[in-house]
């Protein structure tokens, strides 16, 4: 597998009053055309990481790495503007909740096909067709009217189902899905990871999914990076999940219900200061294979 | 999935009923209101402490004079009766007899509310127009130079007094270098030559076609306008600014820069694509305040306008003029109200 995009002792800082608070520090990762997931809780720094790579981090926060590139070519030394072309044509990024990430008083098909033709110079006509097939290739049923419809009027479900429309129209090579789910119904997220997952596949895409839901991302993605406080503490196949030995891992873990093993008490997560400290693990393929 | 709604058709199959319904609300809103406020300016008009059959016949006239020109404003009668009479001649456009001008109210407001609605029209024009995009740039660059500076502007436009600046304008602009105009509207020997279709002397010159009487115009309001401008470019500026930030700070922008979007696309189509929806009712209500007349900026240029005409009438217990202007400051404020909530829905699908 060539690496897609390979991050290598990538920082996030945020200085704040007095101190500099370091939500991500020193993760180095690479991503095939595979499915990766990156698992952690709430401040342990998958956002960030997703959004810096996309350079989206805006002032006063700073990015620092050695090196994030993507299919070789290291992105950290373009201009703003070669950026621009970066983001949405190459790598593309799916938010959490379509309430939100969708702009409420722009019509649903303008937002695509704006998507569409900011990276191919398209004519109206030929963005609206490609729209719509795009809008039929994620399950919407009645494209036509979708297109003239406001992001108020969809459920959470078609909402997410757009986002991803307008994500992979202009056919990039990597998308970052941040808690693609989180925001949606049981019943629906299956429906929206499915299609996500066909997509990205028939396309022959990475993905990196971000997620806290350590179950989703197991049955999911290919190989999983485990995050606390802004480093990779362990990283294994998706399907070894259950053998992970690192006692973060292994205490999210046991801290949710299972059925096939009924405990009277769930454990709580016991934290060890030590975990803070520790150095950062890789999460390259490399690695990988030699563990 | 099921559940989607349909009212993205729906609300086209059933836009002219809806549109007709739409009006009636609207026309039922307006009546209401204007009863309301007729009411109201009726009610503070007969208990206010002055007599307005002495200040028409005088301290010196005898009983029976004052007992006929009671009569006469109908006074005699019962309150509600009064109300009612006082609602049908409105209705009919009739508000009375100005004790001070001796012509009937409805010319006289015909004649100040122009004057004012061309001044405070001037204002907010250019009030938008530089407001605007400060309040848009203060946002972006927050916390740069520019937004220090736009806010030391707002600050000044906010707590200068406006006597002050009007006449320190004055006394430069026009007294010591002669750049605009002095106090009125035109120069004395450009009043009543062209003929009079709306009573705005900028509009009415143009459609004359004489341009030397509109450049005259011209250098009578830029001074009063740019005054009113400069209170209206404060308070907008600093409500875009803020309605920018709260905007800058959602999803959907970041959304739009992972599209790979230009920043001024970022900017002018996404996040002020949502600010126009809460600035229409700013800019509408600012508009509203001017065109209530400012009786300070009036007084100052020696502006036949609303305010000046009111407070005039107030002053020498000329009911009728009063209750009159009343009347129109009321039914702009409705007015603007009502085009405001109309351009609110037109921005925002949300609200329809």
């Amino acid at each position: 597998m060539t690496n897609l995009l390979e991050v290598k002792n990538l920082t996030v800082k945020f200085p704040t009053r007095d101190t500099v608070f370091e939500a991500v520090r020193g993760l180095s990762f690479s991503l095939g055309r595979e499915r990766l997931g990156i698992v952690g809780e709430s401040g342990s720094g998958k956002s960030i990481t997703g959004r810096a790579i996309l350079r989206l981090i805006r002032k006063p926060g700073i990015v620092e790495a050695d090196r994030i590139a993507l299919e070789g070519k290291n992105l950290l030394t373009l201009s703003e503007k070669e950026m621009r072309e970066v983001r949405g044509h190459r790598i593309s990024m799916i938010m959490q909740d379509p309430k939100f990430s969708l702009n409420p008083v722009m019509k649903i098909g303008d937002q695509i096909c704006e998507a569409y033709r900011l990276h191919t110079r398209a004519s109206r006509s030929e963005a609206r067709k490609k729209t719509l097939a795009m809008l039929e290739a994620v399950l919407i049923r009645d494209p036509e009217r979708v297109f003239k419809s406001y992001p108020h009027e969809m459920s959470g479900g078609m909402g997410q189902r757009i986002m991803i429309a307008m994500m992979l129209i202009p056919d990039p090579k990597i998308l970052i899905a941040d808690e693609p789910t989180s925001a949606l119904d049981v019943t629906v997220q299956k429906e929206v990871l499915e299609i996500m997952d066909k997509l990205v596949r028939e396309r022959g895409m990475g993905l990196i999914f971000i997620s806290h839901d350590l179950n989703v991302v197991s049955a999911f993605c290919d190989r999983v990076l485990i995050m606390y406080s802004g480093r990779i503490v362990e990283t294994c196949r998706a399907d070894q999940l259950h053998n992970a030995t690192h006692p973060y891992t292994v205490g999210l873990l046991n801290s949710m219900p299972r059925l096939e093993h009924p405990v009277d008490y769930l454990e709580v997560l016991k934290r060890d200061d030590s975990w803070d400290t520790m150095p950062s693990v890789g999460g390259t393929l490399e690695t990988e294979i030699i563990t | 999935m099921v559940t989607q709604n349909t009212t993205g058709k729906g609300w086209l199959k059933l836009s002219i009923p809806s549109w007709i319904s739409g009006c009636g609300s609207v026309i039922f809103t307006v009546l209401i209101t204007m009863v309301g406020l007729l009411f109201v300016t009726f009610i503070i008009g007969r208990v206010m402490p002055i007599d307005p059959v002495l200040s028409i016949v005088g301290e010196s006239a005898s009983r029976a004079t004052y007992e006929a020109a009671y009569q006469e404003l109908g006074l005699d009668k019962p309150l509600l009766v009064q109300f009612f009479i006082f609602l049908r001649d409105i209705a009919q456009g009739n508000f009375g007899e100005s004790l001070l001008t001796a012509r009937p109210v409805s010319q006289d407001l015909l004649r100040v509310f122009p004057a004012t609605m061309e001044l405070a029209t001037m204002g907010t024009i250019v009030g938008v127009l530089l407001g605007v995009p400060l309040g848009v740039i203060a946002a972006v660059k927050r916390g740069s130079w520019i937004d220090h500076i736009a806010r030391v502007v707002a600050l000044v436009g906010y707590s200068m007094p406006v006597f002050w600046i009007g006449l320190i304008g004055l006394l430069i602009l026009y007294g010591k270098l002669g750049w605009v105009g002095g106090p009125g509207r035109l120069d004395i020997f450009y009043v009543d030559i062209i003929p009079r279709v709306t009573g705005m002397i900028l509009v009415d010159s143009l459609l004359a076609g004489d341009m030397v009487v509109f450049r005259n115009a011209i250098s009578h309001i830029v001074l009063p306008a740019g005054l009113l401008a400069y209170y209206s470019l404060a308070y907008i500026s600093r409500m875009t600014r803020s309605f920018m930030l709260e905007q800058l700070d959602q999803e959907y922008i970041i959304t739009a820069r992972v599209k790979g979007l230009s920043e001024s696309a970022v900017i002018w189509r996404h996040a002020f694509g949502n600010v126009k929806v809460p600035l229409v009712t700013v800019i509408a209500l600012s508009y509203a305040a001017l065109l209530e007349g400012s009786v300070l900026t009036e007084t100052i240029f020696s502006w036949p306008g609303i305010g000046s005409y009111i407070t005039t009438a107030l002053l020498s217990a000329d009911m009728n003029a009063v209750l009159g202007g009343t009347v129109v400051v009321g039914l702009v404020f409705v007015c603007l109200n009502i085009f405001s909530d109309l351009l609110y829905k037109f921005f925002d699908p949300r609200a329809r």
